[in-house]
């Protein structure tokens, strides 16, 4: 147990700032999700066929493509990008898009693709008279999507983000190929410098098996807290 | 997008699209038998196995599969006994351990897809065949299985599809499948939009012939 | 729509930029951090190394404030180029397909590469010239690549990818082996001690100091490499375009030569003077 001594002489510190890190970049990356699947669920749900076929598209290429291509496409381009647009403004130096934002966007993508079927999936489950029912009372549109449709949309959804929610965390372990320090890139490391492979990859699936156990149990409560009243 | 460069690279893709292929359809293939040896157990009376059914299919789908691919890849090869056994034979290869860690994972998946729909078999179907005479065994291969797969074939197909993605990390074990190439070829000519756009298309083609595959056998075993 | 897509770009680098760090007056040199004992990292996660002491030495004569970045070796010149950092020192030798896309200061160490195997192998007790250069060797060179040829028929032969190493095993200096391609030396040595491939080939230096602090019975064999596709020598690796960093680094490499630096260190680090 000396390898897991926390300090200067073993690895407990830097698996428990991985592990921290490894939090972060999955919820970063879930969020971004939301906000992609936002906009590209509402795209998938328009009366517009050309943003059905963009919404479309999102989905194909994000579900379709290997997590480790999308991740390599934005470690290898994704500064070559930002430089590019930042030229267009006039600055041209470098810019230094750092690790954690590349794998939180790259991961981000990929979960708001799934996240983008899921939001659909809950409003169309939507009970269509209760579009009627609020056109009948006159409510505006904006306050029928916040007030009505939204709380219903995320009650629904509640299970199936719960879902998204663990492959997001699963596939934060592939950023670890771009350098940036969470659990599996840590645990690499250690590996490399104990030659003790085995022993750190096992604790770093004990690591993910604990998080995943954890984010399932708070989702359950969500779950039930959400359910009151219906 | 640069189309010369993307013809010059397309055999090399091509060629590693091969190995992609292989790697998904040996997974899948052995990941059925596992699966559905899971599944019976977790529908079975043992407490026993139904445990033992249950922490696989925990551990598998609650860890990432770089992991499980690191540990059977590096971290076994690391004890002595191992090395000793007849085991090594097999895992010596890195290609018969990504298979190894895809079926072991594919198959985590696949009983819990083969499970529940085990479980929505209504009743009534296995006494009626049981009055009819029917033996356990029959009953199981003519009416619960055929009903099972028609059952999953949905939820199988999304994870034939996640089976397909997951064998990119062959190349993390020194494969190059479709992924590692593309990986090789970003980081000798930089050119990383293209070759997203290339070796992403073979992977969408794939996915699209997976797609397509379910569909018709789902036509095909649709009894109502 | 286009307007609109436009403005979804840039608000993206808007908050990329928000996010990211702008640095100019520093050197930030790439280093691996896995390729000891030229660069490597100790229990705590601190860099060290030849290379890692040396890049210190040549800032201070340099003057320069400097930091090192960490870079996987596969993106180790992709990353050059797009300015993560300004100059490459990760124990990356000298060739002419490098040259290509970069430059290179004046070398600093020499590196002589070999095979190694694990004891008891039927590689060992190979009859070649204990070196051969492959730009000047000549005949006695090319019989002992024949030598090798024969003895590695049907081998299975560990590198890192997008080195010398595999350059060399590529280029069928040596026959037809099967080539295993592997993200780091230190997976490389891994493989090997475990039996999963026949041979490898990297850095003489590579083996020696993974046999040291494993424990492990790996053996170096056949001749050590140089020359040919093994390049000349190890150098500072920058940017086509930086004429006058590469100006300040070969000063800096001369001096440290000149006083001594370079053979301390390398005594220290690689247990003889490599220096050039």
């Amino acid at each position: 147990m000396g390898l897991l001594a926390y300090g200067d002489t073993g690895w407990g510190d830097e698996l428990f700032f991985a592990t921290l890190m490894t939090i972060a970049v999955a919820l970063a990356a879930m969020f971004i999700g939301f906000f992609l699947a936002a906009i590209f669920a509402s795209f998938k749900l328009s009366k517009n066929k050309i943003l059905n076929l963009i919404g479309g598209f999102y989905t194909t290429v994000f579900r379709g493509v290997p997590e480790l291509l999308v991740i390599y496409l934005f470690f290898f381009g994704g500064s070559g990008a930002v430089m590019y647009v930042a030229r267009i403004f006039g600055y041209d130096g470098y810019i230094e898009v750092n690790a954690f934002l590349t794998g939180a966007f790259s991961i981000g993508i990929i979960s708001g693709a799934y996240s983008t079927e899921v939001f659909r999936g809950a409003v169309q489950s939507i009970d269509k008279g209760q579009f009627e029912a609020s056109e009948v009372l006159g409510f505006k549109k904006k306050i029928y999507y916040y007030k009505i449709i939204i709380p219903q949309m995320l009650r629904l959804a509640l299970p199936n983000i719960s879902n998204v929610w663990q492959i997001t965390l699963k596939d934060t372990s592939l950023i670890s190929v771009t350098g940036l320090v969470e659990i599996m890139r840590q645990s690499y490391i250690a590996a490399g410098s104990t030659r003790d492979p085995l022993f750190f990859y096992s604790f770093a699936a004990v690591l993910y098996l604990l998080l995943t156990f954890l984010s399932l149990k708070m989702f359950n409560r969500l779950e039930k807290n959400y359910s009151k009243g219906y | 997008m640069d189309l010369d460069f993307a013809i010059e690279h397309l055999p090399r893709l091509l060629k590693a699209a091969k190995l992609t292929i292989e790697l998904t359809l040996l997974s899948l293939f052995f990941g059925i038998f596992v699966g559905v040896f899971f599944a019976i157990l977790r529908t079975g009376n043992s407490k026993v196995l139904y445990y033992i059914s249950y922490y696989y299919s925990y551990i598998f789908r609650g860890t990432p599969l770089l992991v499980q691919i690191f540990i059977i890849y590096f971290g076994l090869a690391q004890l002595e006994w191992i090395r000793e056994s007849f085991l090594w034979v097999f895992l010596k290869e890195p290609y018969s351990c990504a298979i190894l860690a895809f079926t072991l994972n594919t198959g985590a998946y696949s009983s819990e897809i083969f499970r529940s729909a085990f479980e929505t078999i209504n009743k009534g179907i296995i006494e009626a065949a049981e009055g009819l005479g029917l033996s356990k065994l029959n009953t199981f291969f003519k009416i619960k299985l055929p009903i099972a797969i028609r059952q999953s074939l949905p939820a199988y197909g999304n994870e034939m599809i996640l089976m397909l993605k997951g064998t990119s990390l062959a190349s993390t074990v020194t494969l190059l499948d479709l992924t590692g190439v593309a990986k090789h070829i970003i980081s000798t000519t930089f050119r990383p939009v293209e070759v997203f756009i290339v070796a992403g298309s073979i992977y969408l083609l794939m996915t699209f012939v997976i797609h397509n595959v379910i569909k018709l056998l789902e036509k095909k075993y649709n009894y109502t | 729509m286009k307007n609109k897509f436009k403005l979804f770009l840039s608000s993206i680098a808007a908050l990329m930029i928000l996010f990211s760090s702008v640095k100019a007056d520093s050197i930030r040199i790439g280093t691996e951090g896995a390729y000891p004992p030229w660069n490597a990292k100790d229990e705590s996660g601190k860099l060290i190394g030849f290379e890692v002491e040396l890049a210190n030495w040549l800032c201070i004569y340099m003057k320069a404030d400097c930091t090192l970045v960490e870079q996987d070796w596969d993106g180790m010149i992709p990353g050059l180029i797009m300015r993560k950092y300004d100059a490459i020192m990760a124990g990356m030798s000298i060739t002419d397909e490098r040259m290509k896309t970069i430059n290179f200061s004046q070398g600093y160490a020499d590196e002589v590469a070999s095979l190694a195997v694990m004891k008891g192998s039927s590689l060992e007790g190979m009859d070649t010239p204990k070196a051969i250069n492959l730009s000047t060797g000549g005949g006695a060179a090319k019989k002992a690549l024949k030598t090798l040829t024969a003895a590695l028929a049907g081998k299975t032969i560990g590198v890192q990818t997008a080195t010398i190493h595999q350059n060399f095993l590529e280029s069928g200096d040596v026959g037809s082996v099967k080539i295993r391609t592997y993200k780091t030396q230190d997976e490389v040595n891994l493989d090997l001690a475990a039996g999963r491939i026949d041979a490898a080939l990297a850095a003489a230096v590579a083996f020696t100091d993974y046999a040291e602090k494993s424990g492990k019975p790996v053996v170096l064999v056949g001749p050590t490499f140089s020359g040919g596709a093994f390049g000349n020598g190890v150098g500072v690796g920058i940017r086509k375009d930086d004429a006058a960093l590469l100006k300040k680094f070969n000063a800096a490499i001369n001096q440290a030569r000149k006083n001594g630096k370079i053979s301390e260190l390398a005594i220290k680090w690689f247990g003889f003077d490599a220096s050039m």
